[in-house]
């Protein structure tokens, strides 16, 4: 199941699929609906009744034809509202959205799903509304059957499906369509991880066929596994548009702002920290800068930190991340009960040497946090250093290890 | 990187890239758009039919229980209690002929109107015309049509008053001016519906009153005596005669209704019924002009 090779391959990008052109799309948000509320709040007080809320704000960016686009943000940032207008199903209020071949969309749970009908008629509906004809469905219907996994509640009415049943049915009809664009909300998620996997899989296929993929994902190690382009939505507003490694990171920052703004009382936030780190530096130990590592040596990670005021104790810790985002090594004061000595203000330079760091081959991301005595957090550098591990032919994952085969004996029959 | 894929982007550089904003698809663009999914307006239609009888345990029957019903009360209360009956031969086929046309008009012009707000799950998540709802329901109020329309014949042959004379002629159009106004209609109001719920209760309203302007459960000689007695202008006849509603049911009563003669109708039906089908059409482009105007903003305020 699992993949061994990486995804270095090289694409050439085709002709532009979609084209977002400053779109900006403004809410209006009303709470009277009936026609005696209008007429009673008619005129000058009924505008002061609407409130009007910018979901998006003048967003452009092209989508390349072969490209897999991870759209990134917090809750509430626009993402779906920007899948839907790329959709063509709300109107942006601003701006435009030209694009073309044919398209599928992945938008909600149960979307385009009669609840009273039965999977399989439902198969059929939405496969006429993604714009198959029904011979071309009756042609696929067998292998959407068996991609979803469904099985024999094909007949049973959508309504008694579970959420994963649902997505997996929708899924498997979208895949069937023959779309060269396919957009995906976050409805993936609540398949369980076999399904995630063979989705994963398909939207790998999907990329080899030169199809277009957008996919809203709030999980990072998703993102840089299957997308070569992030886009990182903020308020309604493009805060990043790049490669989707580079994208994930903005995306913590952006995480990080806010969870400080939500952790902090309000008194404490207007004091901004007084230290914060200003450089990571991975050596040898030598003191020669690295960028490319053997694997299995031993490296010395330098966090430089600008204290601008003294300081009493502090904390500091570091970690190794994969591209995914998952952490392979983690270190820190805290840890390990030795905080850093009284600081005056000024530069201070911490030094971890890491023995004999066991990492297979791939690309590493270096962070580093800093805290006071009382493990108040001062500063976070995400990726705030890089370097890349030497494949070894011999062997996969993360840890690098020697194996030795060998076949035992066999007694004959 | 495959074939496959260059051959993708190959055909993809050669299509133009077209705006998604509905506001900016003309009519005739948002008609092929219709026909396209041609398909998927037989699926909503079916969809339709068997989900609104799917639990019950008299499924398509409940189509006929309805009619049947009211054909009853409309007999005995206004044909034999209130002596209606005397002036029109076979009363109870001039009536359930009436009420049949009628029946395609209300549900169609109900069901329209609810339809974009009943179909809110597909108009926000998926793009399709939206034109195809109203439309659909158009569909199945057919169906039901065509059922009743079963029993209407059956009954015909039953009471020895088989509809065979060229007034069948007239069955055609009176079934096409009433699907032309209650989908123009249907078109409209479901799009103001999505955002002011009231106007499903005043479709039901409008339809009440659509029912009793109409020679259904009286004639159109009645009316014409009532301003005669009354001593009011002719031209308030040719107004009552020039609802579409009337005309169809007028040309629906010529095809099956074969008690009735000549004086039982207004001059050139025909002619009237071409203008009514002309001036519906007018009506069509007209709602469905509004209707993209105002279907930007379904996804958001459903
Ligand atoms: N139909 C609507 N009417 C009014 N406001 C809306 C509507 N749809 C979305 N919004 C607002 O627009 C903003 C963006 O919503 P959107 O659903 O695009 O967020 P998102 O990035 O997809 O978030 P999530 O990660 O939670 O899915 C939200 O503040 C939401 O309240
Ligand atoms: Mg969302």
């Amino acid at each position: 199941m699992t993949r061994i090779t990486d995804h270095s391959e090289v694409m050439p990008l085709g002709p532009k699929i979609v084209e977002v052109n400053n779109v900006s799309k403004t809410f209006v948000l009303r709470r009277d609906n009936s026609l005696k509320e209008r007429i009673v709040t008619l005129g000058r007080s009924g505008r002061a009744h609407r409130e009007k809320f910018d979901a998006l704000k003048n967003i452009t960016f092209d989508v390349e034809a072969g490209s897999t686009i991870g759209l990134i943000g917090t809750n509430g940032s626009g993402k779906s509202t920007l899948l839907k207008v790329i959709g063509g199903i709300i109107d942006p209020t601003s701006g435009s959205v030209r694009r073309r071949g044919r398209i599928a969309a992945l938008l909600e749970l149960g979307a385009g799903f009669h609840p009273d009908l039965s999977g399989r008629d439902n198969v059929y509906l939405n496969a006429s509304i993604l714009g198959l004809s029904k011979e071309e469905t009756d042609a696929e219907f067998d292998s959407i059957l068996a991609f979803s996994e469904i099985g024999d509640f094909i007949d049973t009415q959508v309504k008694f499906y579970s959420s994963g049943m649902y997505v997996r049915l929708a899924f498997a009809v979208a895949v069937h369509t023959n779309p060269d664009l396919l957009l995906v909300d976050e409805v993936l998620a609540v398949g369980d991880e076999a399904f995630q996997r063979k989705c994963m899989d398909k939207i790998r296929q999907f990329q080899q066929e030169g199809r277009t993929i957008v996919l809203v994902s709030h999980s990072a190690a998703q993102v840089t596994e299957i997308c070569d382009r992030g886009v990182v939505l903020r308020a309604g507003e493009i805060a990043f548009v790049g490669s989707a490694t580079e994208a994930t990171k903005v995306h913590r920052e952006i995480l990080e702002e806010k969870r400080k703004l939500t952790l902090d009382d309000p008194a404490e936030e207007e004091e901004p920290a007084s230290s914060k780190i200003r450089s990571i530096t991975v050596r040898n130990t030598e003191g020669r800068v690295l960028k490319n590592l053997d694997g299995g040596e031993s490296v010395v990670i330098e966090v430089a930190v600008e204290h601008s005021e003294p300081t009493g104790e502090w904390n500091s810790s570091m970690s190794i991340d994969t591209p995914h985002g998952q952490q392979v090594y983690g270190a820190g004061t805290l840890r390990s009960h030795t905080p850093h000595p009284a600081a005056p203000a000024g530069v201070s330079v911490i030094r971890y040497e890491i023995h004999e760091l066991p990492l297979a081959g791939g690309q590493y991301f270096v962070n580093a946090e800093i805290s006071n005595g009382e493990n108040k957090q001062w500063d976070i550098f995400w990726q705030g250093a890089m370097f890349s591990v030497a494949e070894d032919p011999d062997q996969s994952g993360t840890v690098r290890a020697r194996s030795t085969i060998t076949t035992m004996a066999v007694s004959p029959e | 990187m495959s074939d496959r894929a260059l051959q993708r982007f190959a055909r993809l550089a050669d299509e133009p890239l077209v705006p998604t904003a509905s506001a900016s698809r003309g009519s005739w663009t948002t008609l092929k758009a219709v026909i396209d999914h041609r398909a998927l307006l037989g699926l909503l239609v079916r969809r339709d039919v068997k989900a609104r009888y799917k639990d019950s345990a008299l499924g398509m029957l409940w189509t006929l229980i309805n009619p049947l019903v009211q054909l009853l009360i409309y007999w005995l209360v206004l044909g034999q209690i209130l002596g209606a009956a005397r002036g029109i031969p076979d009363f109870a086929i001039y009536i359930f002929s009436g009420l049949t046309i009628f029946g395609l008009f209300s549900e169609t012009l109900s069901a329209a109107t609810g339809s974009i707000v009943a179909n809110s799950g597909l108009v926000k998540k998926v793009y399709v015309p939206r034109e195809i709802f109203p439309l659909a329901t158009a569909g199945s109020a057919l169906v039901t049509f065509g059922v009743q329309l079963i029993v209407l014949v059956a009954a015909c042959l039953i009471l020895d008053s088989a509809p065979l004379s060229m007034g069948l002629l007239y069955f055609l159009p009176a079934v096409l001016i009433v699907v032309i106004y209650a989908v123009s209609l249907g078109i409209l109001l479901s799009a103001i519906n999505v955002y002011l719920r009231d106007v499903q209760y005043l479709t039901s309203i409008l339809l009440m009153l659509a029912l009793w302007s109409s020679p259904i459960v009286y004639g159109w000689t009645m009316v014409q005596q009532v301003i005669d007695r009354l001593g009011l202008p002719q031209w308030l006849l040719d107004v009552y005669s020039a609802n579409p509603v009337t005309i169809a049911v007028l040309g629906f009563h010529r095809a099956f209704w074969v008690a009735g003669t000549p004086s039982d109708y207004p001059a050139d039906l025909a002619l009237r019924m071409g203008i009514a089908i002309v001036v519906g059409l007018l009506l069509l482009w007209g709602c469905q002009r509004v209707f993209s105007r105002l279907q930007g903003n379904f996804a958001q305020e459903l």
